[in-house]
């Protein structure tokens, strides 16, 4: 599988490299549905200037990286197409190796449910077999160094990309059953951002899944496993951030980086849903809705981890959706991350309902996004309301995409238990709704 | 009060004018900015250059050199934020000697007014549209299509409103409005309609598309000759050049409008003096615009000055079209799900649909790109080898690469895989009828009439097209229904319903014309209809092509 997997990643970067040396790379590099103000390369460069002229990076309000990105950058500024190529590389490596492992859990975990009879005969073809399996890390990584989205992203230079490389590598950590390294990564990833603090939920039910501890609120050893984790993960949290207050001598970036991604100041259009909704709010509504949203993406988390206990990765993977989807400032950088584990999950197909809807749907808006963008800035013929109703279309579009894996997901496992064919219980068949 | 209610303003006029009815050969640049800086206007000219991919047969121009020389009358007592533009291309021939005696006069008769409250620049372009490309581009600090101009050296703020005149004689009997821009772009509504009420004030006939407004709404004749006129823009709209020197204004959000005087030999006739009123009475309403005109519509299209259709009413009927496509594609889509005979993967089956979909995908982009790019890239090869001069080499390289991507074998994915399946024309066709609904969604927002003529010519043959229907026939048919062919239908129909019909060989030439015409568009001024026919809509043609000879 090695062989595969290079030739992929040799494709992968040559078409990036081709698309750095053509000019349609500073094009991109300004679409605002690839680089939002998080995490645009021109902001980076404008804060590297400052560093350099001894100034905070900080002020001025162009610049939200976090001290330890603008430190990396400090010193790879001159090879930075290749840090994202490489960036991009390590994501799907990462996730390749990840699906790997995972793979062969769920096979074993299937072998020991078959040979133990848990599951009614009828349901037999909903097995999975190895060959079905086989090709599935390729799969996914090929679904996300070859989506347009990833391409895009990287060749824009959004630090989207390294966003995601840490979080495939937290992903990947947290498979292999690596503790220490997995609450490290998370540390990362939510240094960056803050929203992958949703993610330690599942990594904590995964952890403890592999180490046999019982999710069970009575048991000691649950709640030592969780403060074994929360302490590793909050020790390195603070010693990030005690190192950021080092490196730049002054706690500027917690405002800059985390008041922003909190506090949603700059309203340039993006596919996120916030912006047009806080430009025409009232001020003194603002905090409300503020919070309201914010809560939003936080929210799911519990409902989603009491339902999907059992699936942790299935769990990581909706986590992961819902925070591309709510978050502040989304990019299609961090859409694709999610779309990669789509392979993962090909085996729930027969019980997907909105497929060709969602796929027509996402793929028009992401071809109207600029055509209506064009006609509202240059032409002067559409407004606002015109690009935030592709962005509404678009986001309805992946939630539906979201809910439809989770409905065929949770409809699978339903079968495995009950079996495929169902019968009420005076014998005739009977359907399964979703409530 | 008003212009010319001085007889002595009148008079300077008529001489002005009279004296400017000789034919101006080039440019008179020293004796325009003597005049415009005698008329008390700042005068400034910018000098660009531009050689043309090939040389321009319409108008006989290959490396163009030319001067713009503009005149800026300050407002006096306003901040120097905003600016309108009174332009006027100067032609050798006597092609539009009236209209830049028209804009002296108006120049000096406005610089004596008190209640300016914009800057007016008072613009005589250079080999029209070129010099108004490198003018706009040099005032705007832009360069998107690689022309060599030299700086701006005065500018006049943000320019709200421009109108554009061309007069070819001092007696008019009707002023022609002229909407189309580039690309199918349309001034706001308000401007239109501006103009035709203080036509009406004034009482000079004002026409559209060359034709006059009729009364009889409800007979048949009224009827059709309203169809006529829309139909005449529409076709002007997907044509995507500007059909007057206003149409490269609105690429920067202002408002423009061409207005023609028409000599068409009628009884009653106006002469300059009125002309003048109008256009002073114009700009005086432009003058008091406190922000840019945008509160009527953008997308119209107009039977008559009286009425016009806007995208409310038209945009549905291209929905239905498009949903056409939509639901045959959902058709596919459930074909394709009921289960094949079984295999206990249905996935493995995709991938190798996947691999044979993707291999005419790629050839007929392939082929686009060729379209595209070789007609100019070989022109000097073909001029060696054949007898033809540059312009007719591009347009001839144009359609032998056309026609060439008819016969190619498409088939190819045979070697890669054995043979087609009956899953595999599905997917191709799934996934093309899909591009196409997307390209002509795009289309169509970006210039409807564009979209709405490709829809109906390619929804049809897009819906129909499989392996078993009969090859020859539908082989006619689809070719009929093709870009190219729809160019060459549209050419005749377009001279049908100016009136000027034309012979097959006249009409063919004209034809050949409209290529290269289409294709200078592209590299002069940044029109799109040639990228995207030759990079995308010809390619998706190229999918039913193969989806009907898939084996």
């Amino acid at each position: 599988m090695a062989a595969p997997l290079t030739l992929l990643l040799v494709l992968a970067v040559t078409i990036r490299a081709a698309l750095f040396r053509s000019s349609l790379a500073e094009l991109i590099a300004e679409r605002v549905e690839v680089v939002s103000p998080i995490t645009a390369w021109k902001r980076v460069v404008e804060g590297l200037a400052l560093l350099d002229l001894g100034v905070s990076p900080y002020s001025g309000d162009v610049f939200h990286e976090t001290p330890l990105i603008i430190y990396l950058f400090h010193f790879v500024v001159d090879y930075a197409e290749i840090t994202f190529m490489l960036a991009d590389v390590i994501t799907a490596v990462a996730l390749y190796m990840a699906v790997k492992d995972y793979n062969k859990q769920v096979f074993r975990k299937q072998k020991f449910a078959l040979e133990a009879d848990r599951y009614p005969l009828d349901c037999l073809e909903l097995i999975r077999s190895p060959k079905e399996m086989y090709y599935i890390p390729l799969k996914v990584a090929m679904f996300y160094l070859l989506n347009p989205f990833t391409i895009l992203s990287c060749v824009a230079k959004s630090t989207c990309g390294l966003n995601n490389a840490v979080v495939a590598l937290f992903i990947f950590s947290t498979i292999k059953g690596n503790t220490l390294l997995s609450a490290i990564f998370l540390c990362l990833a939510t240094y960056q951002s803050i929203y992958p603090l949703t993610l330690c939920a599942p990594a904590m039910l995964y952890l403890m899944q592999r180490q046999y501890i019982p999710v069970n609120f009575r048991r000691a050893s649950f709640w030592w496993f969780i403060a074994q984790y929360l302490f590793m993960y909050l020790g390195s949290l603070f010693v990030l951030i005690c190192l950021s207050f080092f490196l730049l001598g002054s706690w500027d970036y917690m405002p800059s980086v985390y008041g922003f991604i909190l506090s949603v100041p700059d309203l340039t259009p993006n596919i996120g849903l916030f912006w047009y909704f806080f430009a025409e709010m009232f001020e003194h509504f603002r905090l409300f809705f503020l919070c309201v949203f914010q809560i939003n993406v936080f929210f799911y988390t519990i409902p989603l981890s009491v339902k999907l206990k059992e699936h942790p990765v299935f769990l990581i993977f909706m986590q992961l959706a819902v925070i591309s989807i709510f978050k502040s400032y989304p990019t299609v950088g961090d859409i694709a991350l999610y779309m990669a584990f789509l392979p993962v999950w090909s085996h729930l197909y027969r019980f997907l309902r909105n497929t060709f809807l969602v796929s027509c749907v996402l793929l028009a808006c992401s071809t109207l996004f600029p055509v209506l963008w064009h006609l509202w800035i240059y032409a002067g013929s559409a407004n606002s309301n015109f690009y935030y109703a592709i962005t509404l279309l678009f986001n309805v579009a992946q939630i539906l995409l979201v809910s439809d894996y989770f409905y065929a997901f949770l409809r699978r496992e339903h079968h495995l238990t009950y079996g495929l064919y169902l019968k009420r219980k005076d014998g005739s068949e009977a359907t399964l709704v979703l409530k | 009060m008003g212009l010319l209610s001085d007889p002595n303003r009148r008079r300077a006029l008529i001489n002005l004018l009279t004296r400017l009815n000789a034919p101006i050969c080039g440019m008179p640049v020293e004796w325009l900015v003597k005049t415009m800086q005698a008329r008390g206007l700042e005068v400034y000219t910018q000098r660009f250059s531009r050689t043309l991919p090939f040389p321009d047969e319409n108008k006989e121009r290959y490396m163009v050199k030319g001067t713009n020389v503009y005149g800026i009358l300050r407002a006096p007592r306003a901040p120097r934020t905003e600016a309108l533009v009174l332009s006027a291309p100067c032609t050798p021939g006597d092609n539009n000697n009236q209209a830049v005696g028209l804009l002296l006069g108006l120049a000096q008769y406005f610089r004596n007014q008190i209640y300016w409250a914009k800057d007016i620049i008072f613009l005589v372009n250079d080999h029209d549209l070129i010099g108004m490309q490198a003018w706009l581009e040099g005032y705007h600090h832009t360069n998107t299509t690689g022309m060599d101009w030299s700086p701006l050296q005065g500018r006049g703020g943000s320019i709200q409103a421009a109108l554009s005149l061309e007069l070819s004689s001092d007696v008019v009997t009707s002023m022609d409005l002229v909407l189309e821009g580039l690309n199918g772009q349309l001034p706001n509504l308000d401007l239109a309609n501006l103009f035709y009420a203080f036509c009406q004030k004034i009482g000079v006939l004002c026409t559209i598309q060359g034709k006059l407004q009729r009364n009889d709404w409800d007979s048949v004749s009224g009827y059709s000759h309203a169809v006529q006129t829309m139909m005449l823009m529409v076709m002007k709209q997907a044509s995507g050049r500007p059909w007057g020197d206003h149409g490269l204004f609105l690429r920067y959000h202002i408002e423009a409008a061409t207005i023609k005087g028409i000599n068409s030999f009628r009884q009653y006739k106006t002469d300059a003096t009125t002309i003048g009123r109008l256009l002073e009475g114009m700009y005086r309403k432009l003058n008091n615009l406190l922000e840019r005109l945008h509160q009527s519509y953008f997308f119209y299209l107009m039977p008559s000055l009286s009425h016009f259709v806007s995208i409310g009413y038209y945009m549905p009927a291209f929905g239905l079209l498009a949903v056409i496509l939509l639901l045959r594609a959902l058709d596919l889509w459930v074909q394709l799900a009921t289960p094949p005979p079984t295999t206990e993967d249905g996935i493995a089956d995709i991938d190798p649909g996947v691999l044979s979909v993707l291999t005419p995908l790629v050839i007929s982009h392939l082929t686009g790109a060729a379209l595209y790019m070789l007609p100019i890239r070989f022109q000097e090869m073909a001029v060696e080898h054949f007898p033809v001069s540059e312009t007719e080499a591009v347009v001839l390289t144009a359609i032998a690469v056309y026609t060439a991507g008819l016969a190619l074998p498409h088939n190819t994915h045979r070697l890669l895989s054995g043979e087609g399946t009956e899953q595999g024309w599905r997917v191709l066709k799934l996934v093309a009828l899909l591009y196409l609904a997307v390209l002509l969604g795009c289309t169509a927002l970006i210039n409807f009439s564009l979209g709405f003529i490709l829809a109906l010519t390619l929804v049809p043959g897009a819906a129909f097209v499989t392996p078993h229907v009969p090859k020859v026939l539908s082989a006619f048919v689809l070719v009929i229904l093709s870009p190219a062919c729809t160019l060459l239908f549209s050419v005749f129909f377009f001279q049908e319903l100016q009136e000027m019909p034309v012979s097959f060989l006249d009409g063919w030439l004209l034809y050949l014309s409209v290529i290269s015409q289409g294709i200078l568009d592209h590299f002069l001024y940044g029109s799109l209809v040639y990228p995207l026919i030759a990079l995308l809509v010809y390619p998706c043609w190229l999918l039913f092509w193969n989806i009907l000879f898939w084996k």
